[in-house]
């Protein structure tokens, strides 16, 4: 299954996230994983979108080959980061996908309207967080075969 | 929810290689949930079970649909065109699944927003579990809408 991974280059992942324990929790499962990867984190909407575009302090930002994303940001919602992503020629085709405590059939169609790839329900048990998150790494860095530049 | 276990999914294949069907049709029986798997063999099909037109007047609205790209008739890089420039066919999670591994169609398909895209892999084992992590991923762990 590996040979969805081309090269040693690392998968680069953008994590949008406000809340620091769900950032550590992730942070940490991620460095488990046996594929390389390299996960950044921003911490508002209006971070996420200077990394994404590699404005300000950010000039220097790996393109993400992926973005999970919370929906409930400071300063910019994680609606109005996909929102713009998907209107930037360039960065429209980098996979999104939401990791929201939402369960609401508004937000769900709302993300999938704006062309989220795929929306995940944080659950609330530990345990079953981290299932999740082994499951979104599983799926999008060894069987999905992600966009280059 | 779509998630719970009572009810069963709709799932649409869009494939016309009958080995492929065969494969990922039995994949899918023997996976966790219980599915209905409509499978049509071209791409005009595939846009007239969408649209609910001619023979597809019963059709069920998909709750995730397996498209293949390379389609007679119609191309399922033009079924995902349609279907995610639609209001009420965009939220429908579409999965590209190919024997293509051309950087282009990979791009197309992300650019004409396929939520995501897998290869087909060519040994049989790898086929069917990359068809048991997509049964896996989309129908436990995913939110879809209704």
């Amino acid at each position: 299954m590996m040979e969805t991974i081309e090269g040693t280059k690392a998968v680069e992942i953008l994590l949008v996230e406000d809340n620091p324990a769900d950032v550590r929790l992730i942070r940490e499962t991620f460095k488990d994983f046996k594929i390389r990867n390299n996960l950044s984190v921003a911490k508002d909407g209006v971070e996420a979108m200077a990394f994404i575009k590699k404005e300000g302090a950010f000039f220097s930002a790996p393109r993400p080959d992926v973005i999970l994303m919370d929906l409930n940001l400071p300063k910019k919602s994680g609606f109005d980061v996909l929102a713009e992503i998907r209107q930037i020629p360039e960065l429209k085709k980098i996979p999104v996908v939401i990791l929201s405590t939402s369960d609401s059939e508004r937000d769900i169609l709302r993300s999938y309207d704006l062309h989220a790839n795929c929306f995940v329900t944080k659950p609330v048990g530990l345990d079953e967080f981290i299932k999740i998150v082994m499951s979104i790494e599983n799926f999008w860095l060894s069987i999905v075969k992600l966009p280059k530049e | 929810m779509l998630n719970s276990s009572s009810e069963k999914f709709e799932v649409l294949l869009v494939e016309d290689n009958p080995g492929d069907v065969r494969l990922i049709v039995e994949t899918f029986k023997e996976g966790r949930r219980e599915y209905n798997i409509a499978v049509v063999k071209d791409g005009e099909e595939a846009l007239l079970y969408l649209e609910k037109r001619g023979p597809f007047a019963a059709a069920k609205r998909p709750d995730i649909i397996l498209l293949d790209l390379k389609l007679p008739r119609k191309s399922g890089l033009e079924v995902l065109k349609e279907a995610k420039s639609r209001d009420d066919l965009k939220a429908i999670p579409i999965i590209v699944l190919t024997s293509s591994s051309a950087e282009d169609d990979m791009t197309n398909a992300y650019k004409n927003h396929a939520n995501c895209y897998i290869t087909k892999p060519i040994d049989l084992d790898k086929f069917v579990v990359t068809i048991q992590s997509i049964e896996d991923f989309w129908f436990t762990i995913i939110k879809k809408s209704k």
